[in-house]
């Protein structure tokens, strides 16, 4: 609780920031404020969480998955602080990034479907604001449209989810409906079209095929640090929304969604990667990547198993910093060469080794190659899926992931083409090299250390 | 402890070499990996002739899973590390002054050298395929940093072959280690786990194993990314790929197939055997047409490991033996064939054996040299080739006369590409490219001398490492844990 209210507080501070001018000091403002929350909601970790009204409960779950929110938020800022400061007005957009943090707590510790309702649309209204925020571009303005009305289908078909289950079990709690659930043995019935209806719903937020649609053109438009937020931090809250609603409430009748969030994640793997690997900008690559990744997530949610839960927030962690080491070297590379395909990141190697090194690490994470995060977080994965006998959901991970490694790599080869000229800077600011710094020690000691994050839940 | 100073020594030097000079860096590697022979060989010296795991160091990695940081060598692994630690500083000095080998390169090349030791001592499966991948990245991108012509699509075919069969182990790997009663990756309880499944379940388990391994050799009809990319790599990167890197997939049948999933080899040996044989002839006679020396030396080992995979799935002490002390012959030669085919290339500018002849005119140590190298390529008693080739084929004979019978072709074709390439290469008339070939520098028969004195040993002595890797294969051959 004291973390939402850390957060919630540090966003009204920042909106104050304009009248009382302290713009300039709004940024460590920020910072310290992220690494309070922290700290408060590690705090709350206990073996007997109180539910807060019935509303909320700050279980292992719950505080795993908000500090890894507020961590990835953390890093984002010092990623899109120059952005933000240099080129649009910053205390509005601080201050919805923030409120959008307290959304995504809500979406990860709701014990009440109103909960988990208000914390994906506070995240999704101020990402629909942030996705337009480039007022200049046509582009980003689409994407911000785009985004608004494809998510407002999306909260339809979730509170239409709501409703129905509400209807056949008389209440929002979950462990009311987890109780109901249990007990009915119908195969069939207004209970089941909810739970579909739901899982729709919020297959859209993860974008999961074929409800993915949004998303390309989306992350496309977006500027380049509002997409590395949805990217990351929109993806982690909305996956941890999801297992949180169908472990607790429906693992008891999973014989019915299961087989439908299996083809979904068959369509996600195959429509990501392979789309991914027809682009020829970067940055639509990333989109597509974002999707194929939530396929390889989707798995552990099929799976149902005990390790699921750590193979959920071990995944979308590792594969958030990589996201977040790859977006702030696609700004750099955009601000500088002004284009974001692959020829602009020719040059790199030669120009700025550090930057290609972190490059190619963030790179080989994403594709899964060991020591990097991204592998453990792969393995995982499989390792929960086999252990559920879905073996035939784990091949077709495999083979998703070797389609990957060829994209990724198309990134690699481009680093190391030495052309006559290049853009890229020899010497990037010292905020960026600092976040590009963590990003990049974090992606190697967790995947040598992946206890660090395994044993929280 | 031992062990893990082994990895140890070329891991940090990969690291500290990055901040010296570029004048410096190969002074430095060398020496990091002469230091690293050294105590291979002081181990080597004295190594107790033992079935069990010596110097074995285990320390609980990631406890929750069972996973270990547990390594620890026997008498086949502590070959191959020593074949590792030797060939290392040779194929460091083999690199030319002057072409572009920036500390990079020479870290990337002793980060290998790490991986390669790591797969041949780790006695915990997750660590296995960790070290098993991390070999693969630092030869990527030698390949596509310095390789040659088209390296950017061959290097990428190379990476997602050879990851295919990876990520197919990886997920046999898991399947086992759910299958162990406690959750853990260690060997034994893999060996355990493994033999306890139903043979249709061991079989479906052998496949995925046998993707991984049957590319890394990599056997016939997976070879097609091989001829590629050793002709696109950098010497270094070939002699690396051929003279070590392919021993991983050999290794790992001997010490995780064959023990692990008894039934599932039992099951699929015959078929192994039949595709390991057909590989030995057709890459013997696509040899024999090459005229590109550089992948005439490929399609050779494709041959050659051919034999060595047939004799290790026959399954008997001769088949085991003979393909054990064929993989350190079969280093030995092919790093200094390849070493051959790159000081040609580098005195001519072309590998193509018809543009050449008569060097041996003009440089008779570096001709003489290679005669024994490719002696004991083909095989001739008293050379190293001979005492393997002789016991893979009395393995392969136990099993079926008519595979031995195939599989001996390879002497007689492998004798008929070398000696021709020999001939046309060495002997004859000079022509207007080798006019001018210089005989070896004072630091390429620093390369040489090592490899044919240890070419002449091993065919003298083989009985120096046969005795150190008997328990151990005894042990397998024994089914015991």
């Amino acid at each position: 609780m004291n973390t939402l209210i850390i957060l919630s507080a540090l966003g009204v501070i920042t909106l104050f920031a304009e009248i009382f001018r302290f713009r300039k000091a709004l940024f460590p403002i920020i910072l310290i404020g992220l690494a309070g929350a922290f700290a408060a909601t590690a705090f709350e970790y206990c073996d007997n969480p109180q539910p807060i009204f019935n509303m909320m409960i700050f279980d292992k779950y719950g505080v795993a998955f908000s500090c890894s929110l507020i961590i990835i938020c953390f890093l984002w800022f010092m990623m899109a602080r120059n952005y933000f400061l240099q080129e649009t007005s910053v205390t509005d957009h601080f201050a919805l990034i923030l409120f959008a943090l307290v959304g995504a707590v809500v979406m990860v510790s709701y014990s009440n479907l109103v909960m988990l309702f208000l914390g994906i649309e506070i995240l999704s209204i101020s990402v629909y604001v942030l996705a337009a925020s480039d007022k200049a571009s046509i582009l980003s303005n689409e994407a911000g449209f785009k985004y608004f009305l494809m998510g407002s289908f999306a909260s339809g078909f979730l509170l239409f989810g709501i409703t129905l289950i509400y209807g056949a079990t008389g209440s929002f709690d979950l462990m009311a409906i987890q109780h109901y659930a249990a007990a009915s043995n119908s195969s069939t019935g207004i209970l089941t079209i909810g739970v579909l209806l739901m899982l729709t719903g919020l297959a859209f937020k993860c974008s999961l095929a074929p409800f993915h649609f949004w998303a390309p053109d989306v992350y496309d438009g977006a500027p380049t640090t509002v997409t590395a937020f949805m990217a990351s931090l929109v993806k982690t809250a909305a996956f941890g929304a999801l297992f949180r609603l169908f472990y607790t409430c429906f693992a008891g009748i999973s014989g019915q969604w299961t087989s439908v969030l299996w083809w979904f994640a068959t369509l996600t793997l195959f429509i990501g990667n392979v789309s991914a690997l027809r682009q020829f900008s970067v940055k639509r690559m990333l989109a597509y990547s974002s999707i194929a990744h939530a396929g390889y997530i989707a798995i552990a949610i099929v799976s149902m198993s005990v390790t699921s839960a750590q193979a959920i927030l071990y995944y979308t962690l590792s594969y958030s910093i990589a996201t977040i080491t790859a977006f702030t070297v696609l700004y750099i590379v955009e601000r500088n060469t002004g284009r974001n395909d692959f020829g602009a990141f020719e040059g790199m190697a030669k120009n700025n080794p550090f930057l290609a090194l972190v490059t190619t690490i963030a790179m080989l994470s994403l594709a899964g190659i060991p020591p990097t995060a991204g592998f453990f977080g792969k393995y995982y994965i499989f390792m929960t899926a086999l252990n559920s006998h879905n073996t035939q959901l784990v091949i077709i991970a495999v083979i998703a992931a070797l389609i990957g490694v060829y994209y990724y790599f198309r990134v690699i080869i481009s680093m190391y083409f030495k052309p006559e000229k290049s853009d890229i800077p020899a010497s990037i600011g010292s905020l960026h090299q600092i976040v590009l710094f963590i990003t990049t020690l974090l992606t190697i000691l967790l995947g040598v250390f992946p206890d660090w994050v395994l044993r929280w839940i | 402890m031992l062990t893990s100073i082994l990895i140890l020594i070329p891991f940090i030097a990969s690291l500290i070499i990055l901040s010296v000079p570029a004048r410096a860096a190969k002074a430095f590697a060398f020496g990091a990996s002469l230091i690293a022979f050294v105590v291979a060989l002081v181990i080597f010296i004295g190594f107790p002739i033992s079935a069990d795991y010596q110097y074995v160091l285990d320390y609980s990695w990631i406890p929750s899973l069972g996973i270990h940081f547990k390594v620890g060598m026997d008498g086949i692994s502590i070959l191959m590390v020593l074949l590792t630690t030797f060939l290392s500083p040779l194929i460091i000095l083999s690199a030319r002054n002057g072409e572009n080998h920036t500390p990079v390169f020479y870290s990337l090349l002793l980060f290998m050298e790490m991986a390669l030791i790591g797969v041949f001592v780790s006695l915990d499966g997750f660590l296995f395929y960790i070290f098993w991948e991390l070999a693969l990245i630092p030869i990527y991108f030698i390949c596509l940093l310095w390789g040659g012509v088209n390296r950017v699509n061959i290097t990428i075919k190379f990476f997602i072959y050879t990851l295919t069969g990876s990520l197919f182990m990886l997920v046999a790997l898991i399947i086992l280690y759910l299958h162990t009663p406690n959750h853990s990756f260690d060997i034994n309880y893999l060996y355990q786990a493994g033999k306890s499944l139903d043979t249709r379940m061991q079989g479906f388990l052998f496949l995925f194993f046998f993707l991984a391994f049957g590319i890394k050799m990599p056997v016939f009809p997976l070879h097609t990314w091989q001829p590629d990319t050793y002709t696109v790599a950098p010497p270094q990167g070939t002699m690396m790929l051929s003279g070590i890197m392919l021993k991983m997939g050999i290794y790992g049948v001997i010490r995780w197939l064959l023990p692990m999933l008894p039934d599932g080899v039992h099951e699929y040996s015959a078929y192994v055997m039949w595709l390991a044989i057909i590989g030995v002839v057709y890459a013997s006679v696509i040899a024999i047409t090459r005229s590109d020396l550089k992948r005439l030396i490929a399609y050779s080992s494709i041959a050659h490991v051919g034999l060595i995979a047939a004799g290790i799935f026959a399954f008997n002490l001769q088949g085991l033996q003979g393909g054990i002390i064929q993989m350190l012959s079969h280093g030995i030669n092919v790093c200094g064939l390849f070493f051959a085919a790159d000081i040609i290339q580098n005195r001519t500018k072309t590998r193509e054996i018809p543009q050449l002849g008569g060097i041996r005119t003009k440089a008779p140590f570096f001709a003489t040299a290679l005669m024994i190298i490719m002696l004991g390529a083909v095989a001739l008693p008293l050379t190293n080739g001979f005492v393997g080739e002789f016991l893979l084929i009395n393995g392969v004979f136990q099993f079926s006369p008519y595979m031995a019978a195939l599989g001996g072709l390879t002497i007689i074709l492998g004798a008929v590409y070398m000696f021709r390439a020999y001939q046309r290469t060495m002997l004859g008339e000079t022509s207007a490219l080798t006019e001018h070939f210089t005989d070896l520098t004072l630091s390429e028969k620093a390369v040489f001398i090592p490899l044919v004195l240890m070419v002449i040993f091993i065919g003298i002595f083989p009985q120096v490492f046969l005795r150190v890797s008997e328990p151990a294969v005894m042990k397998i051959l024994s089914g015991m844990p």
